[in-house]
């Protein structure tokens, strides 16, 4: 396979940018933040039967400052917003933003006073998981899609939000 | 050495020192702020600060029709949906004079007595692991998964089933159901060994949870706390047993209670909650009578499809249902 054939074992030639993105999505550490119904899917998403750690996630940080991904499970009420946020902020980049569910997506059934409509309106969210609550299953695979997003992204090229 | 400094740290004068917890915490379950006051690690004071999971529940079902509301009961104790619906479809019902078949009645019994298991297994897990047991949580959450499994066979959801609907159930039981419940049966008795073998003595567990948070039964009473957490408080007061609701009063089962009303009298009360639930559901399993899953009161239910392709009064009922909702002045009338 080109030049790698004739050099010793173990030499392997990529870019940086695959190297460092294949990195960054192989350890994606979670913040342990958790809202209303979908934390607790999120919980058996980290728990005994689907066990998230097959995908490099089972650390779940309880700081921001030592979190890459948030995952918004369930709906942010007017109360909960600006705290999301100051915590979004808190977390160093590079991060990423998971929209768990309906709520935390649209507002979902709670079209009201009291739900912010979509969590997009206060922080920028890459993936949407769409279901009220979206099945470990699903959730697993909107993780699984934010992974390959993760080995597309520039390493120059600031994040468009 | 200089002596008044050394005579002040003999003698330290304390002073309290405020901290703020949450609304997000590392053992954030829902969302809370409390302001504590602490003298050394101490509490001294806390001040709760509410709403951050407000999220207009009632408001919203003001504008639905009373199917429509029984989504959002699913959503208000998560954990637990199955027993909301119970609570509001039971006053939707006595509003409405009617009443489930007893088919629905013991499976409503056995569902709601399951996710009493579920909710307990939750509180178990999750308390254990913010007290540094992580291993309880992963086992709780292990048993738990088996439940949602029986959820989801009868409802297609895992955890927001709306599986009770006015005046029975939304689909008969597959066949299924019985020996899925029954392997949990089966099974469960150990794994509450388990929770008691890795909990019930452990030194840190003790440490942590006896003594702590105790309520009196009196102030219990006066603040409105109801189940286990009153329960633990020594008084032995159950709805199911002083004002029965579905056939709860044709099942033997007894009411566990503590004696100081701490955290550990409540752990203990939950874990024979489990087992006392276990009673219920073997009973009501055993004696599921044959028969209709749902009341068919015309104008209250959908009728069988089979008859509105058939029937145009049916057809007009189907009609009259999904488009207006079901109407309380209306029904009441006839």
């Amino acid at each position: 396979m080109g030049l790698e054939e004739h050099l010793g074992d173990g030499i392997l030639f990529t870019t940086l940018e695959k190297a460092v993105n294949w990195a960054r999505k192989s350890s994606v550490w979670p913040f342990g933040f958790g809202l209303a119904c979908c934390a607790i899917e999120m919980i058996c998403t980290f728990a005994s039967r689907f066990d998230l750690a097959r995908f490099g996630m089972e650390v779940t940080r309880a700081s921001p400052r030592q979190a890459d991904l948030m995952i918004v499970s369930g709906r942010v009420s007017t109360k909960m917003a600006p705290v999301v946020r100051q915590l979004y902020e808190q977390m160093p980049e590079p991060k990423w933003v998971i929209a768990m569910g309906a709520c935390a997506s649209t507002g979902g059934v709670f079209n009201n006073y009291a739900i912010v409509q979509g969590v997009d309106k206060i922080v920028p969210v890459d993936i949407y998981v769409p279901g009220c609550p979206p099945r470990p299953e699903q959730l697993i695979e909107g993780i699984i899609k934010l992974h390959k997003k993760i080995e597309k992204e520039s390493l120059k090229k600031k994040r468009e939000l | 050495m200089n002596v008044e400094i050394l005579k002040k740290t003999e003698k330290p004068e304390t002073e309290t020192m405020i901290l703020n917890m949450g609304p997000h915490h590392p053992s954030t379950h829902g969302v809370l702020r409390v302001i504590l006051e602490l003298d050394g690690e101490t509490i001294v004071k806390a001040t709760p600060d509410i709403g951050f999971l407000h999220t207009g529940i009632e408001k919203t079902m003001e504008n639905k029709t009373y199917n429509q509301v029984i989504p959002l009961t699913d959503r208000m104790d998560y954990v637990a949906s199955l027993s909301n619906n119970l609570a509001y479809l039971l006053a939707v019902e006595k509003l409405l004079d009617i009443q489930a078949p007893p088919k629905a009645e013991f499976v409503r019994v056995i569902l709601t007595e399951l996710t009493r298991i579920a909710s307990h297994l939750w509180w178990v897990g999750t308390h254990a692991h913010d007290i540094g047991a992580m291993t309880v949580l992963l086992y709780a959450v292990r048993e738990r998964e088996k439940l949602l499994d029986i959820f989801e066979l009868v409802s297609g959801q895992r955890m927001m089933t709306s599986y009770f609907r006015i005046g029975g159930l939304a689909k008969d039981i597959p066949e299924e159901f019985e020996p899925k419940v029954r392997e949990v049966l089966k099974t469960f008795p150990d794994k509450i060994e388990d929770y008691e073998n890795l909990l019930t003595k452990n030194r840190i567990w003790l440490n942590r949870t006896v003594g702590v948070g105790t309520i009196s039964a009196e102030d219990a009473i006066d603040l409105g706390v109801s189940g286990p957490v009153l329960r633990a408080c020594g008084a032995e007061w159950d709805i199911r047993k002083s004002n029965p609701y579905s056939g709860y009063d044709e099942f033997a089962f007894d009411i566990p209670t503590g004696k100081n009303g701490d955290v550990y009298d409540r752990y203990l009360v939950r874990l024979e909650e489990m087992r006392q639930s276990l009673r219920i559901v073997n009973q009501a399993l055993d004696g599921i009578p044959e028969g209709d899953f749902v009341e068919r009161v015309p104008g209250v239910v959908l009728p069988p499809k089979e008859e509105v392709l058939s029937n145009i009064e049916a057809l007009i009922f189907q009609f009259k249902l999904v488009v207006e909702g079901l109407s309380l002045h209306r029904i009441t009338q006839r």
